[in-house]
Order: C-alpha cells, then structure tokens, then sequence
C-alpha cells in the first residue's frame, strides 16, 4: 500500500516549512529521520504517539502536516488516529485521568470510583472539565491489577484507590496546578 | 562447532564477571529496592529515595542500593531486601518511607532485623541456617521416606533447634530428572545456598553434623550444576508464596538488575545463543523447541516448535519474527513484569527464534499503556546491539538479526497476529481472514513467525537446560510452567508461575490464599474476554490448555481472576461483553452487531425485564456468533456468556423468573432499606441522597421514600452504622 502520489519533489521545501511551523522543528526532524528508514509508512502510528505526546490531542493541521511529511494519503492518516483508543482528536485538560475499567479493578469497585469521579467532577467519561483542568477517561487494565482499582492521573499511579479518597487526590492536583500558575510569575519577575 | 562464537561469549563474560564481582567486592551490605509499574505505583520510588539520603547521611560506603524488577508478589508492595554478609537474607514487605529509618539503623547497621514488618509475616527469631526441602512430585515423597515422616521432626529428633535451623517445603528446584524420581530428595541449605542430593537418613545427618553444627560444606552429597530456579530459591525460598512456585520465565524477576547487561550475562546470560549458535544448526533448535512441549503461553497454545518450522517451509528467504507483547487482557500483567523485570531474557529467546526461523529483522509489539516496559525494552536493545549480541555477525557467528520496537496505541483486537502485522505496517488494526496463516504470508507479505512474550521468555531455558528437562516439568500435552496474574477477590495478589498441570485449587487456596474477608470462592475467572468462569466446584481441575477448553474457558495469557460470593456472574458476563462489543474493530457483522444484541439482552436480564426464552435467545445468538466471526476476538466473544449459563444456569433464572440478584451486584434488582432498630440519625444518608428521598429529623430513625429511589446504592456505601439493607 505505498503512496502512489507523483509528488514533485521541487516544491518539497515548501511542504517542509508549512509542516515545519505546525508541528515544529523536532518533530519534522523525527519524521525525516523514519522516512530515511525503510517502510516509512509504517511508522505512522510511532509519529501519532509523538504529535499527540507534544500537543496532548491530534488536530486536524497537525494530522494533515504528518500526512503532508510521510507522504501518506491524509484519509489514511485520519483513519489510523480514529481506530485507535489512545489517540485522541480533540484538546484534553492539563491532568488526564485514567481510570483502570480492567477486571481486576472492576472486581474491586472500579464502578464506584467511576461513578464519584463523574459526580465530583460533574462530567462524563471521555469529556473535558469547563476550566479545562481535568479530562477523565477509562483504560484496560494498566498492567497493576494486584493494586485494583487503579487510576493514573499524568503519569502518576494510585493504587487500592477507594471512593472516599476520589475528592482528596483531586484536591492534590489542584493545588499543584495553583502553585504553578503562581510559580510562573514569579519566574519571570 | 564454532569455537569462536563460545571465545566472544568468554571475552563478554570476563567483563561482565568483573563488574559483578566489583560490585559484591569487600563485605558488602545490598539493600534491594524492586522497581516495575507495580512496585512504583506502590511507593518503591519514595522508599529508594529514603534509602539514598540514609546511606548518604552514613557515610558507608560498603552499603549498596540495588535495583531488580518485581517478584510478582504484588499485594505486599513495595518489597525491600536486605542481605548482610554470611547471614539469611531478610524482605521486608510494605515499605513506606517512615520503615526505611528503622531498617536502615536497626537492621542494615546494627545487624537486628525488624522481624514484625517481614514479608508475609511475624516471625519470631532468625534462625542462623535454613533447610528447603523439596516437597515436589520426584522427591517429596522420598524426602519423608527418609525421615519417617516430616523433615522437621527428623531435626527436632537430632536434637536441632527450629532457632538453630528452620525446615521449609519448596517447590522444584528443577534439580531432579525422570530417572532420579524416587531415588533422592534435594535440600537446599541457606544462607550458604549449597544445594545437596540425599539417598539415606545418614546423608541428612552428615549434613546436620557438618554444615549446621561444623560448618564445614559437605562436597561428597554436593549438586555442582546449579539448576533453573536455585538462584531464586536462594533468596526467595523462604516466602510460602513463592517457594510452591516453579520460576523458569520468572526465573530472575526480583533476582537481577533489570537494566544491566553485566548481571543477566552472570547469570547465565547468552549462553543459549552462544549454545544455538555454535552448533550453527537452525533445525536442531526447532527439534529441542519441539521435543520440550512448549505451546505458545499467547492465548492459542500452539506448538512453538511447529510454528517455527511451518515459518522454515516457505521458499521466501526474507522473514520475520514478531514478540507479540500487546497484552490486551484487561486482568493480566506477567507479559509486563517479564519486560521490566528480566527484559534480556525475552530478547535472548527472540534472537534464538529468528535464528531458528532465518530471521534477519524483528519487532517487538509493545502497548503504549506500558511506558516503563517499552523503556527497558528499548535499553536492553541499545546494550545488545553495543554488546555485539544484535545486529551485524552476532557472537562473530556470521548471523545478523536485529530488532525494532513498534507501539500499540490501545486497541485489543491488535493483539490478534492478523491485526498486528496491520498495526506494525501502520495500518488500522484490522484483523484479515486466516488462512494464509502469518507463517506463509505475514508482515509486508513476509513469512512471519508472532509469539508472546512468555513464550519468548522460556527459550533460553529450553536450550540451556534442556528439552526433556523441561517436557517433564508440566503435563504429558505441554511442557513447563504458565505464569499466573493471580488478582480479585484473593488474598495474595500476584504473578504466580507453576508446572502445567497443577490443581486451580493449588493456585487460588494454596499460593494465592483464598478469597479476601474469609469469603467463599464463587468461581475463577481466565482467559479474560475470550475466557470463561469456572464455578468453584471444580477447583480440582488441572490447569492445561485442553483441560480449561473442555471447561468452557481457555488458559488464555494467564490473566486468573478469582470472584467470590460478592460477584454476579451474570453482572462478570456482561462486563466482558461490554468489552468486546467496545473492542469489536466492526470489520464483520456477527461480531459487531452480534455483541450489541448479546448486550441488550444481558442488560435487560440484570434490570429484570427478560423472561426465561430471553436465555435460549442470548444461547443461540452466542453460539452463532462463535461460528461466524471472522477473527478470534469475535469467535471467543461469547464465551463468558456461555461458560456462565453452563456453570451458573440457576443464577440467570434467578434474575429473569424471580428478579432477583443473588449475588445483590445488580442494583436495579435491589432495593434499599434503613433498619429501624440500627440507624441512630446521623443524616448521612440524606445528606448524600442524589434524589434526596430519605427524610427523617436528626437522632431519629431515617425512613427511604421507595417511590422516589433511583437505587443508586449512596446510602448503603455512606452509613456507618450498617442500617442501610441492600435487599
Ligand atoms: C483478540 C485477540 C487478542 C489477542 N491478544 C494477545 C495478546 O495480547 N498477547 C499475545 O501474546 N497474544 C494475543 N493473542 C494471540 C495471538 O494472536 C497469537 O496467537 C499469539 O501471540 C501467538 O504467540 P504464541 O504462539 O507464542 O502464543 C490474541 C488473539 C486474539 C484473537
Ligand atoms: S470478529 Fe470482531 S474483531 Fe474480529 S474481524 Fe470481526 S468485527 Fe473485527
Ligand atoms: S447513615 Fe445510617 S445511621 Fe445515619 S441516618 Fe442514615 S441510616 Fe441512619
Ligand atoms: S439508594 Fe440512592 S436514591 Fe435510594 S435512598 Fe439510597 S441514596 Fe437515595
Ligand atoms: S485490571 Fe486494572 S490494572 Fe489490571
Ligand atoms: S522434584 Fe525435587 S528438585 Fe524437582
């Protein structure tokens, strides 16, 4: 399934720059670096990871400016970020929770966290709070089933999670928030 | 024969030997932090720091900080390990930063360790040697022989104090062979780790007078060749959760250094490729692979041996090997913990298979869920490749193989070889019609060999130890171990890796413990989505591929969930359901629509709006849906259904006929009640009432409206008076 596209290559720098100023420039070099390796193609789902890494979500500029780069049909390109979970196609708030809705945790009452973090929050899985704070979504089993109910928020794991302590690890990551935001102008200052 | 390849070994391991031996030089004092996704989820990360800042503060520079992966004894997480020169090694179990201190002064430099924070319980004193008797198939029974009876008695009887010398039963050391069955019984002696071959009482007491009492090593009763799972036995053994184990994939987890080359090679490390690739003999690698009966531990169980040499037939010359390390099951972990805790082990069984296959490129399927994993993967990657033992002339051997890391980005149906071969091209995951199975046209039309991560992880073992070694450890249909993710409603969480072959009882009672509160096991879940339950009354099936298929389940990749009297099976049935049908990539309609109108009817069993011929209706619909999927997802979808309506009939009729839950899982079944004579008018519950139908003055007994509840089950979790009925 390779590009039949007759792209010519004379107006490459120019596609190069238009990419260049959405993705940015590590990226491009990331994708010049895989296109240099054999199957290029084939490294479409390795080059979401890293946009969507960057940006928190894929676009539509930025799905168009990879299509753009691999010299991949962007219908394709779209077609692989919907099919898979992991990617998502619109912006997520700055701490993404992952609630575990494997067995294990399900077992252990991960249907009861669900539920008060829908209530604390006051949104639904897969939305985004208005303050764009929190995003909650559901995982399959994150590989720590022997600590069920498990939820990652970021990059953090919380084990043997109970309801009780949904409003309390919430509170933690707002205040962190809080302090960055007061963190930064002091920064500058 | 090339010799050359055995002298490049030799030269990797001089280096390595010197780094290790660096490392234990002087009398050093090893402080073990684990450190996998598990472990750090539960603290290791803060407990390590701790221990960073008080060895810095001591100033010692004979006290060492050591990181290993995790032992898979998950629920006692974080796991520390203390071993002081020339005595028992102590672990510590739940260690939280404010423990470090005590251990750390107490124990690490004044020698007195804690004993009521020790894995798996209280103990009263150290004894200064311990015996581990195997207790196994050839020579437990021989062991009691010798001794009239328990080997404990016999020592008591020698006058040996339990302060002196405790005695554990274990598991296989994997020391013994068919012939030797009923002629020894093997002990191993710590903490002088000497492992000895006993015939007569007189060779225990030779022991008992020599080693325990003299100190001295008796060579005459002496094993020299150190078998598969000493190493861990050494510093495991005396864990009742792991010394009924047989650790051949696990073999190192807990024991080395995840990221470092130098252990794993100490370890035996490469030997099996220095073996494989000496001989130069493609064919004879698939010889032993076939004769040691390993199936593939993915799901199929399909002889590996065969699929490497279906993978042999094809005339086409470029071929790949795939490690399929997705794993998809929403229950299970083993495949995780092998990746971050004996990483090298995996690769080295992979680069023996591509030998095996004439594979010159591989890649390793990882799902993006797993960052750590990918990361050590992807380091012990870098190290082979600088090592010489991937790439170009491997070992100066003249074979050239290297291997790529592809992430997953969260669909299970990739876990299927037709999906992944699409996701590793950068396709959508879709599964294609079988045959041409991968073995003759696979990944970009390449004959290509996919197997999982465990099946990878028993290789090297294989080759180093021998095929009929491992046939024999396991069943007569299949070889070895599986690892177990033993986790739900079960005391000792964890990996568990036992022979093939053994009782679910063993499993879920004996290592696993029992249910969690006392309660009784309902049934064992495995297999995970493609999986089954099987009901409690035939915990005395033994664990094998067929025998799991004839139960209506599957071993699947060892995901083990054990539910209890808490848990409706029709409720675990829908769960798994709701999976599928969420996890269908829609490509066939028996499979997309089929578990959309499985769900609809399991959803209006659980709020009591079916009737009995909605059963036989779910009966049929499963049962087509079995027959024509296109893939394995959609084909072993309705398995939970119909293992549950086999094993657990009397539960659905309960809900459709009487509309009840037994189980009161399903609330829609239930209603709520506050007991009069309990509730003391706290107001909880009216506080916390979304519909706010509980009323009552505060002091006095609340009442429910009935008409208004929405059955939501708030009151119920917020009472702390236990007036709330769930009913
Ligand atoms: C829907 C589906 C999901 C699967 N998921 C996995 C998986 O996560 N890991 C795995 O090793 N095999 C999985 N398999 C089985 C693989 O297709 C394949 O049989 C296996 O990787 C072969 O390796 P083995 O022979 O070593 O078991 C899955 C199969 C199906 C149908
Ligand atoms: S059975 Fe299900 S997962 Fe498999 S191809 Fe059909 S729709 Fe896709
Ligand atoms: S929470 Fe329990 S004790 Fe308190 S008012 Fe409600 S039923 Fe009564
Ligand atoms: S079950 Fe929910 S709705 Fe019903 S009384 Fe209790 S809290 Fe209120
Ligand atoms: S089921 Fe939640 S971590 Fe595995
Ligand atoms: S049965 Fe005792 S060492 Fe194997």
């Amino acid at each position: 399934m390779n590009c039949n596209h007759a792209c010519s290559t004379d107006n490459w720098a120019e596609v190069k720059a238009t990419a260049g100023r959405v993705l940015g420039e590590d990226l491009v070099a990331f994708i010049e670096q895989c296109r240099a390796e054999g199957n290029p193609h084939s490294q479409l789902i390795a080059v979401l990871h890293r946009v969507q890494g960057k940006f928190g979500y894929l676009g539509k500029s930025q799905l168009d400016a990879v299509a753009q780069l691999l010299q991949v049909p962007a219908a394709k390109v779209s077609g692989v970020a919907s099919f898979y979970h992991l990617f998502r196609l619109q912006p997520r708030g700055k701490f993404i929770i992952n609630l575990c809705l494997g067995t294990a945790c399900y077992v252990k009452g991960a249907d009861r966290l669900a539920e008060k973090l829908s209530d604390e929050l006051g949104i639904r899985f897969g939305e985004t709070t208005g303050d764009g704070m929190f995003t909650l979504e559901g995982a399959r089993c994150l590989g720590a089933c022997s600590l069920a109910p498990v939820m990652v928020v970021n990059n953090d794991m919380h084990g043997a999670v109970t309801p009780d302590q949904i409003p309390i690890i919430l509170d933690q990551y707002i205040r962190k928030a809080k302090q960055q935001v007061e963190e930064k102008p002091a920064a500058q200052s | 024969m090339k010799q050359q390849v055995w002298d490049v070994l030799q030269t990797i391991r001089d280096k390595c030997e010197q780094v290790v031996r660096e490392q234990n030089t002087g009398h050093r004092i090893f402080i073990q932090v684990g450190s996998a996704t598990c472990e750090n989820a539960a603290g290791a990360v803060a407990v390590a720091d701790e221990f960073r800042k008080h060895i810095a503060a001591s100033g010692r520079d004979d006290i060492v900080l050591r990181r290993t992966g995790c032992t898979g004894r998950c629920s006692r997480e974080p796991i520390v390990s203390v071993y002081r020169p020339g005595v028992m090694p102590v672990k510590y179990e739940k260690v939280t930063r404010e423990l470090v201190h005590g251990i750390f002064t107490k124990h690490v430099l004044k020698g007195e360790p804690l004993l009521d924070h020790v894995l798996d319980g209280t103990i009263a004193a150290m004894s200064r040697f311990e015996i581990l008797n195997c207790g196994s198939l050839r020579c437990g029974w021989k062991g009691e022989k010798i001794c009239g009876g328990p080997m404990a008695n016999q020592l008591r009887a020698m006058g040996v104090e339990p302060d002196e010398c405790r005695v554990i039963s274990a598991s296989c050391f994997g020391a013994c062979s068919a012939e030797m069955a009923g002629k020894h019984t093997h002990i191993l002696v710590r903490p002088q780790n000497v492992l000895y071959r006993l015939e007569t009482l007189a060779d225990l007491e030779e022991v008992v007078q020599e080693h325990i009492r003299g100190g001295r090593i008796v060579e005459r009763l002496r094993v020299h060749d150190e078998p598969v799972s000493q190493d861990f036995f050494e510093l495991y053994g005396e864990v009742a959760f792991f010394n009924r184990q047989t650790r051949i994939a696990l073999r190192h987890n807990g024991i080395i250094d995840p990221e470092s080359i130098e252990e794993y090679v100490h370890y035996r490390g490469f030997e099996a490729l220095a073996k494989v690739l000496s001989q130069g003999d493609p064919q004879w690698v698939i010889d032993e692979v076939t004769k040691s009966k390993l199936r593939g531990r993915g799901g199929g169980g399909f002889p590996t041996g065969q699929k490497w040499a279906l993978a042999v037939k094809s005339p086409e010359r470029v071929r790949y090997i795939i490690c399929n390390a997705d794993e998809g099951d929403p229950g299970a972990f083993m495949d995780r913990s092998m990746l971050e805790s004996d990483p090298f082990n995996v690769i080295e069984g992979m680069i023996i298979g591509a030998f095996a296959i004439g594979a010159h490129q591989g890649f390793v399927y990882v799902r993006a869920e797993y960052p750590l994993a990918v990361e050590r993967v992807d380091n012990t990657i870098r190290k082979c490749r600088e090592w010489g033992l991937l790439g170009k002339d491997i070992l100066r051997s003249g074979f050239d193989f290297d291997i790529e890391i592809r992430l997953g980005a969260g669909a299970f149906v990739c876990g299927e070889e037709t999906a992944l071969i699409h996701s590793i091209e950068g396709e959508r995951g879709q599964p294609r019609i079988r045959p041409p199975y991968p073995t003759e046209v696979g990944l970009w039309g390449k004959p290509t060999v996919i197997n999982n991560v465990e099946t990878f992880a028993n290789v090297p073992a294989v080759i180093i130890y021998g095929a009929d070694w491992f046939s024999h450890i396991g069943s007569q249909a299949s070889g070895g171990t599986k690892v177990f993710a033993l986790a739900g409603k079960v005391n000792h969480t964890g990996l568990v890796e036992v022979p093939i072959g053994i009782t679910l009882r063993e499993v879920v009672m004996e290592i696993g413990g029992g249910c969690t509160g006392g309660k009784a096991v309902k049934a064992v879940q495995t297999g995970g989505p493609a999986g089954g339950c099987i009901p409690a009354g035939m915990l005395d099936l033994r664990v094998d591929f067929d025998t799991l298929n004839r139960a209506g389940s599957i071993m699947g990749s060892g995901g083990m969930i054990v539910l209890d009297e808490d848990d409706c099976m029709v409720d675990i049935a829908k769960f798994f359901t709701a999976f599928s049908e969420d996890e269908s990539c829609g490509k066939c309609t028996p499979c997309r629509e089929g578990t959309k109108r499985m769900m609809e009817i399991l959803e209006r069993i659980t709020t009591g709006k079916a009737d009995e011929e909605d059963l036989n209706k779910l009966e049929r619909l499963a049962k087509l849906i079995r027959r024509s999927s296109l893939c394995g997802l959609g084909r072993a979808a309705p398995n939970p259904v119909l293992s549950t309506l086999t094993h657990f009939r009397d539960e659905y009729l309960a809900h459709v006929r009487d509309k009840r839950c037994p189980a009161k899982k399903c609330t829609a079944l239930l209603h709520f009640e506050i007991d009069k004579e309990k509730c003391v008018g706290c107001t909880a519950c009216a506080r916390n009432c979304p519909v706010e139908c509980i009323s009552g003055n505060r002091r006095e007994p609340h009442v429910i409206d009935q008409a208004r509840c929405i059955k939501c089950g708030r009151c119920f979790q917020v009472c702390r008076f236990d007036a709330v009925l769930k009913l």
